[in-house]
């Protein structure tokens, strides 16, 4: 590839974070895809993986005894840090890395290269396993109160929005039309959620054009079709999800909010949250407090606290809630928008949906929702999650804070959703990696242009196919808690730093043994264990029959024998001490190194979560635990374990 | 003195109780000598028991005639009577204030408490340190349980038994303890069975500001060392704090006269720094303005994470310097009796598999706190509500207890015991009908906390489920990430648990269940090895 100045660079360093002590010392690769580290420890094979439309800034140091430091910050928030032996290997690699992560045409994304060995009808499957027509059914639409509208088949009313969507039943194409002329991007009120118990909705579009005075009567007579489709309740909400003044700055450009007089029966409501520009600042601010190397208690408070973010994150889950109590308490309609409707709107409607309805907890529900609600209406992935070079200005987090609200509830309600964090930090490693195509483009149309239902793959089959890995054990659909709306807590102290996510690679600071995967392992067995209970029944009952006929027969050969998968008592976890010296102690401590055989050498077409996470199963050669994240602290792995000699000393 | 006394108001009717997460219950309220209680006339609703000595502080509102007395406890729980008419009201607002600041030893709780349940292990007699020596003596023949201290008289803080290195005789001992703060000489803490290397703890050596040296103490910490061996001497002190304690008689080990250990100076905040952090906290818990960054900003002023990172990483290094350096280790901060003990405790918790078991860690507890005099009496008298001047209150053994619990959740397979176990340690350090915190001389008046946890039912609702025995040492991680609020104590009564606790049933639903399909297939594996052994021939008539 043109782009790569310097396939291959040897004895490079791999410096740990967190102890600077465990460095590893290997050989860079550069291929079209990805960056590759092979460590060349005799004995093993450990390999580190970045994909390059990971890369989120590459950094360059002051040399360092130990050679030019370049470090690679990914949008999975891993951050690795090199130290490369010359200057110009390290100036070839730092160039050719960061032409190599910013794509400057769709053509040259992952997606469109990533092959696995999938047939065109296949690929077609992949697809049509997302069906948004289904969840609309689901909510019993079409019906008397809302129709399937064709205005937007051609995308010509709002080239954002998708091709199908639902409207009132009593709305007009004038009304329709008209309306759209009055939205920023031409994105008028349509339907987002449709509550069947008691008829109340969730709308979105954009902010309107009311400047000072304006009107318009056709978006007059939308927001009150809207109104008459719930025919229970006798006003709705519109909810301006901006802070105030924002929503009256704009009314300067000739844009902002409505004006309660000239709408019937509308209770007007500001959230206050903030733009995009403030939630990439505030991410920003709590990375590099992420990053600090060892950060005081009070570093971290601190920075947390400055950073905002969790303030950010309050605010959505509040909006949110405002809504669902609207829609399911007061039964009353309500419309949503932000300034383009694609941002904020998709946040809080995406967030009001998962409190409202259970079905939107599941695995396949959220998968649904992200498709419906962030997908199909047109929020800008390619833009806000910086897949080609572009705009810096454009990019934001703002599908990171609806998968943390998501997680903040899961805090909250353990056994409400079907799927674990695993699941949430898979699909936001994918948003940002381009290997599926369901987030490249900013929306349905540019999707459409690129043809990408034809050339790429669909990450949603993928997860399908994979769920067992992201299956919460403690979830039940019988589960009380898995029941009607959520009414989560917002006291400040409800809300956590998300650990998983934005520290997910510094694998000292985890738990050490995960509760999910042992109680996933104990659910395997006792599955295994119906199973051989139901056969054990079976031929108890054969063999007493044929013991009536008094037949002698062979000893049917038994199934394993029970103590074959009860849980292994070895449970050998240990892992390495940190820094708790504070330099005290210079002698390194002579740790046993663990012999690997589970190094994987991963094939580019084999290309699934492990490889992009580049997560090299064994990276930390001394705990013999860093697998925790994607395996059971109690496999068969765990007990190749390179502190055994603490074992062997308490066998003794 | 007698109760009655102090009781102005032994009863009154029409009280309506508020707790959190509870319905109201109206009904009467009466004063005992040791509790407050309510109870409705209805038969099935729960009566309020609540001791005395687990009120903190109590407020007085009134409305019109009707009166509110707020009690704030020691467990961190504020509940609210409403009480007709002021004068009854006062009369029992006073008498609780009275009730619950008694001051004699003897006139507490559990010197009147005799116990409902039967006693089948006395607690008192479970973890005798003649047992615990019997453990160690079948690992080494190094050391030596010296009946020195019987009558208390070398160091007051110190049990009649403690271990000592085999050859240094009661003497030398003797001599030692002049030389350490509070008569504390270097004892055994913890022997560590894999490499042989031991912690030990003391008082601060009594160097002061002329450099007092004292041989025996240094022969009696040398005997500890293997030929050619280094060791380390944690001083739980910054080096400041640590020089500045010469001037009041106090010091550190110098260089010259213990060449063979290296000081390692760790800052560990004592006494009313942690009891202000512990103030602090609890304000910041009860905060109800909603706002995120005042939230933030007061748990980190609060500054009680803080101190939980200090002790564990404290704790970790002692082990680290145990377990991977191959050294001995020496523990001290001034008196010896708080941050000394936080620290080797905790370390035995990182390195001993049996400390982590339910009775291993009461062992844990008895000795490194009870037997080792930390003076809970003291530090424990008041907790975070309390309006009047804290004196010698601190937080030590809940700071103790919070780093277990960060360390239980760091390593949830690991421990026999849940984290009701460290909620129900907390309760009773501070108000309890059992002793384990009053003088050891008169505790066979008294009922052990042990003997009541260690019946069949107690131990149940304390044992976690997802224990499975690991043979090795913990290494906890101290980052701030991983270090997280302990919401079973200090957010219990701010918000609901019901989900969280839900999904604690639901985990020991999904173990249990596979615990009885176990057993069925193993009996219906019996059952069919039964039916293939037996030959049908010989049945057959």
């Amino acid at each position: 590839m043109e782009f790569i100045r310097l396939p291959k660079v040897e004895n490079v360093k791999l410096l740990d974070r967190v102890s600077p002590r465990r460095s590893r010392v290997g050989t860079l690769y550069l291929t079209a895809t990805h960056t590759i580290f092979v460590e060349n420890e005799a004995g093993v094979r450990n390999e580190t993986w970045v994909l390059h439309s990971l890369v989120c800034s590459l950094e360059k140091q002051a040399a360092t005894s130990s050679g030019y430091p370049l470090l690679i910050h990914c949008k999975n928030f891993q951050v690795l840090h090199f130290a490369i032996p010359r200057e110009q290997e390290c100036q070839d690699v730092h160039l050719s890395l960061q032409r190599l992560s910013q794509p400057e045409s769709y053509e040259e994304l992952y997606c469109f290269s990533y092959k696995p060995n999938v047939d065109d009808e296949e690929r077609q499957n992949e697809w049509d396993f997302m069906n948004l027509k289904a969840d609309y059914s689901r909510m019993g639409l079409p019906n008397a109160h809302w129709k399937l509208s064709p205005a937007n088949r051609n995308y010509k009313v709002s080239d954002t929005y998708p091709a199908d969507l639902f409207v009132p039943e009593s709305a007009t194409p004038p009304v329709i039309v008209g309306s759209s002329k009055f939205r920023s991007r031409g994105r008028f009120p349509t339907l987002s959620y449709y509550s069947k118990e008691n008829h109340a909705a969730i709308c979105r579009s954009s902010q309107p054009l009311s400047g000072f005075s304006a009107r318009c009567l056709e978006d007059e007579q939308m927001l009150e079709a809207i109104l008459r489709s719930n025919p229970c309740s006798d006003f709705m909400y519109v909810v301006d999800t901006r802070p105030k003044l924002n929503a009256i700055a704009n009314r300067a450009a000739g844009k902002g909010y409505e004006n309660e007089d000239n709408y019937s029966n509308i209770k007007f409501q500001f959230i206050g949250i903030e733009n995009i520009h403030v939630m990439r600042n505030s991410q920003q601010k709590m990375l590099e407090v992420c990053e600090l190397r060892s950060p005081s208690m009070s570093d971290f408070l601190e920075g947390l606290e400055s950073s905002g973010w969790l303030k950010h994150i309050k605010a959505v889950l509040d909006a949110g809630i405002f809504i669902t109590k609207a829609v399911a308490e007061e039964g009353v309609s309500v419309l949503v928008h932000c300034s383009d409707g694609w941002d904020r709107t998709a946040q809080v409607c995406s967030v009001a949906c998962v409190l409202l309805d259970p079905y939107y907890r599941t695995l396949q529900g959220l998968m649904v929702l992200i498709e419906k609600d962030w997908i199909s209406f047109g929020h800008k992935f390619s833009h806000r999650c910086n897949h080609l070079v572009g705009d810096p200005k454009e990019v934001s987090p703002v599908i990171d804070q609806f998968l943390e609200c998501v997680w903040q509830l899961m805090e909250q309600f353990p056994c409400a959703f079907e799927f674990n964090e695993r699941f949430l930090i898979t699909i936001h490693s994918h948003i940002y990696s381009c290997q599926y195509g369901n987030f490249i483009g900013n929306n349905q149309r540019e999707r459409i242009q690129l043809g990408v239902h034809q050339r790429t793959h669909s990450l949603w089959s993928y997860l399908w196919t994979n769920r067992t890995d992201y299956i919460n054990p403690l979830y039940r659909p019988d589960h009380s808690q898995t029941q009607g709306l959520l009414r989560p807590s917002t006291a400040p102290y409800c809300f956590k730093f998300w650990r998983g996510l934005y520290n997910r690679f510094d694998q000292g600071i985890h738990p050490r043994q995960s509760v999910e995967d042992y109680l996933r392992t104990i659910q395997e067995e006792t599955q295994q264990l119906e199973e051989q209970l139901a056969s054990h029944k079976q031929k108890i009952a054969k063999l007493e029959e044929e013991q009536g006929w008094s037949v002698v027969q062979e000893a049917a050969p038994f199934d394993k024998s029970p103590t074959a998968w009860t849980l292994s008592h070895d449970l050998r976890l240990a892992n390495t001490p940190q820094d708790y010296t504070g330099g005290f102690i210079t002698s390194s401590p002579s740790q046993p190194k663990a012999p690997d055989s589970s190094g994987l050498i991963l094939l580019p077409q084999d290309l699934n979560q492990t490889s992009i996470f580049s997560l090299s199963n064994s990276s930390d050669p001394e705990s013999g635990i860093a697998d925790l994240s994607c395996r059971s602290p109690l496999s068969e792995d765990s007990t190749r374990d390179p502190d055994s000699d603490e074992a062997v000393y308490s066998a003794a | 003195m007698e109760f009655a006394e102090l009781i102005k108001t032994p009863r009154v009717d029409g009280v309506v109780l508020h707790r959190p997460f509870l319905p109201t219950v109206e009904g009467t309220l009466c004063l005992t000598g040791h509790h407050l209680i309510l109870s409705s006339r209805q038969d099935n609703t729960e009566e309020l028991w609540l001791l005395h000595s687990n009120i903190d502080s109590i407020e007085k509102r009134f409305v019109g005639s009707l009166g509110s007395i707020i009690v704030k406890c020691k467990d961190l729980r504020v509940i609210q009577l409403d009480i007709p008419g002021m004068e009854e009201c006062l009369n029992i607002a006073s008498s609780i204030e009275a009730l619950s600041t008694l001051d004699s030893v003897s006139l507490m709780y559990p010197f009147f408490y005799r116990p409902m349940f039967e006693v089948i292990e006395d607690g008192w007699n479970s973890f005798l340190p003649e047992d615990a020596f019997k453990d160690l003596e079948s690992m080494t023949d190094e050391w030596r349980l010296s009946e020195v201290n019987k009558d208390f008289s070398v160091c007051p803080s110190y049990p009649p038994l403690v271990a000592v290195p085999k050859d240094i005789d009661d003497e030398t001992l003797r001599k030692v303890a002049t030389f350490r703060h509070g008569g504390r000489f270097p004892v055994l803490s913890y022997y560590h069975k894999k490499n042989g290397m031991v912690m030990m703890r003391a008082g601060q050596p009594l160097t002061g500001t002329n450099g007092r040296r004292c041989k025996e103490d240094e022969k009696l910490i040398n005997a500890t060392l293997r030929p050619g061996k280094r060791g380390y001497i944690i001083d739980t002190r910054t080096i400041n704090v640590a020089q500045q304690a010469k001037a009041r008689g106090g010091g550190i080990e110098s260089e010259a006269n213990y060449p063979q250990w290296r000081r390692i100076h760790k800052a560990i905040e004592r006494s009313n720094v942690l009891q202000e952090s512990l103030i602090k906290l609890v304000e910041a818990c009860n905060d109800q303005s909603h706002n995120m960054d005042r939230w933030l900003s007061k748990l980190e002023a609060s500054n009680w994470q803080t101190h939980v990172k200090e002790i564990l990483t404290t704790a970790c290094l002692a082990a680290q310097c145990i377990d991977r350096e191959g050294a001995s280790v020496l523990v001290h901060g001034t008196e010896g009796t708080d941050t000394t003990l936080q620290v080797t405790s905790l370390a035995q918790i990182i390195l001993d598999p049996s400390c982590r078991t339910i009775r291993g860690f009461q062992g844990l507890v008895e000795r490194e706190w009870l037997q080792a005099g930390h003076p809970f009496q003291q530090r424990c008298a008041q907790s975070a509500y309390s309006n009047s001047k804290p004196r010698q209150e601190a937080p030590v053994f809940l700071l103790f207890l919070d780093c277990v619990w960060q360390i239980l959740r760091q390593f949830p397979c690991s421990f026999e015991f849940s984290e009701s176990y460290l909620v129900l340690l907390f309760e009773h350090a501070y108000a309890s009908q059992f002793v384990c915190r009053l003088f050891l001389r008169q505790l066979h008046k008294t009922v052990s906390l042990w003997s009541w946890v260690n019946r069949h039912q107690e131990i149940e609702r304390l044992t976690n489920p997802l224990f499975e025995a690991n043979s090795l040492v913990i290494w906890p991680s101290v980052a701030p990430q991983s270090l997280l609020l302990w919401e079973g104590v200090f957010l219990r009564w701010n918000r609901s648990s019901k989900c969280l606790d839900e999904a604690y049933e639901e985990m020991v639903h999904i173990i249990e269940y596979n615990k009885e399909l176990q057993n069925k297939v193993n009996s219906l594996r019996r059952q069919l090895a039964q039916l293939e052994t037996e030959d049908p021939l010989l049945q057959t008539p």
